[in-house]
């Protein structure tokens, strides 16, 4: 059993950070797990991107040409992930920074406004997380209990106060999705 | 032991101290900068040396003189850094002093880029340095391979007095895997009879790449030979994978060899009888292995991130007992394993004829894309 | 007189230091490494210091340094001693490290190594050989060569236009912080000798107190390269090398005048 997921948005967005507590998760779960940030060719274009890899055995590639679960915080992420989700797949947008909608009619996404819902759930700096909520619903990989371990474990010590708000958003963005996401045909 | 979540970079930098490396010198080049990044803060809070150098070439030599001493030392360096060092590499070779050197490739020639690349096999594995010399490499294709294998490099290049280098690329560099980090060694400098020291109580020591006598100097390269060959016959290393009923191999190093993994059970989820054969020691590289898997494959895939450097080891070894087929990609570009199995699909296919050049029918095909 | 009555202790006036091997020079006529070799051999000796030092050879004609000072050497590269000693001395922080190198060795090739080292304070002594010429390859152009000398590789004369200018490496190498002792002198008579190797005994004493990179430049002959007799090459010093590479203390830091050697 494999599951890849690739994350993208502008620097700053928080792209890293989200695939990195995915992967914190992962591993304290007892699984296999490779993190690579954008490197090589796609790292041109203005946007980050990190491919995480969740398996029960040893990891042969740590890219995947066609992740089944794609996560993209901006417009330029949108453009050019949405064609390389699996079939079948999910996608999470940040409509937050995105003003169209996924033309893709054989995968489930959802749309939702991450820096709002950040805002909301107290500081606007976790958007990143509360699309990581939304992927988490629509592709069930590790539970939110998983990254609220991860997240304590491995924030960083000066971050470790907002802890609460990050599960918070984390829920909101697993909330919306689980009410407004739209299925794969 | 706890697994952590390391990068690669780092991860080997960490293995590196606790396999009680003494000194480290380098130099800032991408994608190694986190080996030196961490040791600049590691080292001196173990009380071990670290230095920062003006260039590669002063690293190096900086290298060479710590070695001098017996003591364990190492560098690492990218891709265009390690061309820079190829002059010390020489004399360190012809000093006969121990060194670990960490190279992070990434995409040249030149300047080129700093993308994943196995580009500088040839370079290190053949030579680079001028002169007769041999190099230890062992190109590990994870980071739990390459911290494991970090302790194993000191130990080789203290054992044959000899250059171990642990040669991975940017991705390994970069990238995040949980490890369990080997023990940490108490540092231990072992007591030579050539090391320099200050000549207290015994004849005094003398290290030397220069033999202006010529039949010593080819005395001396015999001895690197001999060393050589020990470990040619001792030091082979390799991973195998589903290799019991393969009919096809597929043949690749480092990051090459992992993602030929996931090609490789896609390929068996197919129903395509195919193994992978991953060499770890590329130098000294295991040919009898390759040459006794020609009796169960009929017909072998290599694939790189290069030219096909690798491959002309492989060819040494198979002698056109089976067809080969060469799949590479350049230029920091990393494949993704659909492409492999493609190749596998084709090679099978079309198994072509073993006296074929896979080479130039891979350039001819990657020109007709 | 036999031979035993001459050396006979009240006799002597000139012996092997005991940091000399016996072995026989390799140096042309009128050459001054031999004199500087023993400067060092007789420092190292008065120090107590020869069973506690690491030197390290360059290449040029220096690079058998080691057949004759009787400490544990290394050799180096090309222009690579300062890197190789900074090695050392890393490692083996109580030991007493030197390099020691020619023109072209320290101020071409070496020039990167050598201002680091310098710059990094390093604790290591260089001994500074500047004969303004390339001895082993042949007598070719250094970059201490004077404007106007004829060499190998300049056989109309060194042309400023074209070939650049010498460089003072004493006077540049004072500018840096890191830099404790940092002194010019001369081989070409007895009494500049006996103050080049003061200056030798306070750069190792900087060194053994820990402060700092210590460098000491001694303008030398190469009577082979230049095209002159040994006597001839002790004069063209005088009167050529020392306008252009004046003799004197670049570079003292407070804590070495301090030692008050």
């Amino acid at each position: 059993m494999q599951t890849e997921f690739l994350f993208a948005g502008f620097g700053g967005q928080g792209v890293m950070f989200a695939g990195q507590v995915l992967a914190y998760a992962a591993m304290d779960n007892g699984k296999q797990v490779t993190w690579i940030p954008s490197y090589g060719p796609e790292m041109r274009g203005g946007t980050a991107n990190c491919t995480v890899v969740i398996a029960d055995e040893e990891i042969g590639s740590p890219l995947v040409n066609h992740p089944p679960a794609i996560l993209v915080m901006n417009l330029p992420s949108l453009e050019k992930y949405e064609p390389l989700v699996k079939p079948g797949g999910v996608l999470v947008v940040n409509a937050s920074m995105v003003d169209r909608e996924v033309q893709r009619k054989d995968i489930t996404w959802v749309s939702l406004p991450c820096n709002e819902m950040a805002e909301e759930a107290g500081d606007k700096r976790m958007a990143n997380i509360v699309a990581l909520g939304a992927l988490l619903e629509l592709l069930p990989a590790q539970t939110l209990k998983d990254i609220e371990v991860a997240l304590k474990a491995h924030m960083p010590g000066r971050h470790k106060h907002l802890l609460p708000k990050n599960v918070e958003a984390m829920k909101r963005g697993a909330e919306y999705a689980k009410k407004h996401a739209r299925k794969a045909k | 032991m706890a697994r952590e979540m390391w990068k690669g970079n780092e991860a080997i930098a960490e293995a590196a101290v606790r396999a009680g490396v003494e000194a480290y010198f380098g130099y800032p080049i991408t994608p190694q900068n986190e080996v030196l990044e961490y040791l600049s803060r590691r080292m001196p809070e173990l009380g071990r040396a670290f230095v920062q150098a003006e260039s590669e070439p002063a690293a190096i030599n900086m290298v060479y003189g710590a070695a001098c001493t017996g003591a364990r030392v190492m560098t690492s360096s990218s891709s265009p850094g390690i061309s820079l060092m190829m002059e010390g590499l020489s004399y360190i070779a012809g000093t006969e002093v121990p060194m670990v050197l960490v190279n992070v490739m990434r995409g040249g020639p030149g300047l080129g880029n700093i993308a994943p690349s196995q580009g500088d096999y040839n370079q290190i594995c053949k030579g680079g340095g001028h002169g007769d010399y041999h190099p230890i490499v062992l190109a590990p294709a994870s980071i739990q391979e390459a911290v494991d294998l970090m302790p194993v490099a000191f130990d080789l290049a203290h054992k044959y007095l000899n250059i171990c280098c642990i040669l991975i690329d940017g991705s390994i560099g970069q990238m995040m895997e949980p490890v369990i980090l080997p023990e940490m060694q108490p540092v231990v400098r072992k007591e030579y009879d050539w090391a320099v020291s200050g000549a207290k109580g015994r004849k005094r020591h003398v290290l030397s790449s220069i033999y202006l006598d010529v039949p010593t100097e080819e005395k001396v390269n015999l001895r690197l030979l001999g060393r050589w060959r020990e470990a040619q016959a001792n030091e082979i290393r390799f991973k195998e994978y589903f290799l019991e009923d393969a009919e096809y191999i597929v043949i690749g190093f480092g990051t090459a060899g992992r993602i030929a993994l996931s090609a490789v059970r896609a390929a068996r989820a197919l129903g395509i009888k195919v193994g992978l054969f991953r060499p770890i020691s590329v130098n000294p590289f295991p040919y009898k292995r390759v040459e006794e898997l020609c009796k169960q494959a009929q017909s072998i895939l290599v694939v790189e991130m290069n030219t096909g450097q690798m491959l002309k080891d492989v060819e040494t070894a198979v002698r056109t007992r089976v067809p080969i087929r060469f799949y590479g990609r350049l230029g920091g570009v990393m494949p993704f394993p659909d492409e492999f199995v493609h190749e596998i699909q084709e090679m099978i296919k079309n198994p072509g004829k073993p006296e074929d050049d896979p080479a130039d029918l891979w350039y001819q095909r990657m020109m007709a894309r | 007189m036999v031979a035993t009555a001459i050396i006979n202790p009240e006799n002597l006036v000139y012996a092997r230091p005991k940091g000399f091997t016996d072995t026989p020079s390799h140096y042309c006529p009128g050459c001054t490494h031999g004199t500087a070799h023993r400067l060092v051999a007789e420092v190292l000796e008065e120090m107590n210091l020869l069973d506690k030092t690491i030197g390290v050879a360059p290449v040029g004609c220096a690079v058998f340094a080691y057949n004759y000072i009787d400490v544990d050497f290394v050799e180096a590269a090309h222009g690579r001693a300062p890197a190789m000693a900074t090695g050392i001395k890393r490692v083996w922080p109580d030991r007493v490290v030197f390099t020691y190198q020619g023109d072209g060795d320290l101020a071409s090739i070496g020039m990167a190594e050598t201002v680091h080292a310098a710059a990094r304070g390093e604790n290591i002594t260089i001994i500074f050989i500047n004969n303004a010429i390339y001895g082993m390859t042949g007598g070719q152009m250094a970059p201490t060569t004077l404007p106007g000398m004829k060499t190998t590789s300049s056989p109309n004369g060194r042309d400023v236009e074209t070939q650049g200018y010498p460089i003072r490496m004493a006077e540049m190498l004072a500018t840096l912080d890191g830099a404790g002792y940092v002194v010019r002198r001369s081989l070409h008579d007895p009494a500049n000798i006996r103050k080049a190797k003061k200056a030798i005994r306070t750069a190792f004493e900087t060194q053994v107190h820990g402060l700092g990179f210590s460098m000491v430049e001694l303008l030398s002959t190469c009577s082979t390269g230049w095209g002159v007799s040994p006597v001839e090459s002790l004069t063209w010093l005088e009167e050529h090398m020392i306008p252009a590479f004046p003799l004197g203390d670049y570079k003292i830091a407070p804590s070495v005048a301090a030692l008050k050697i």
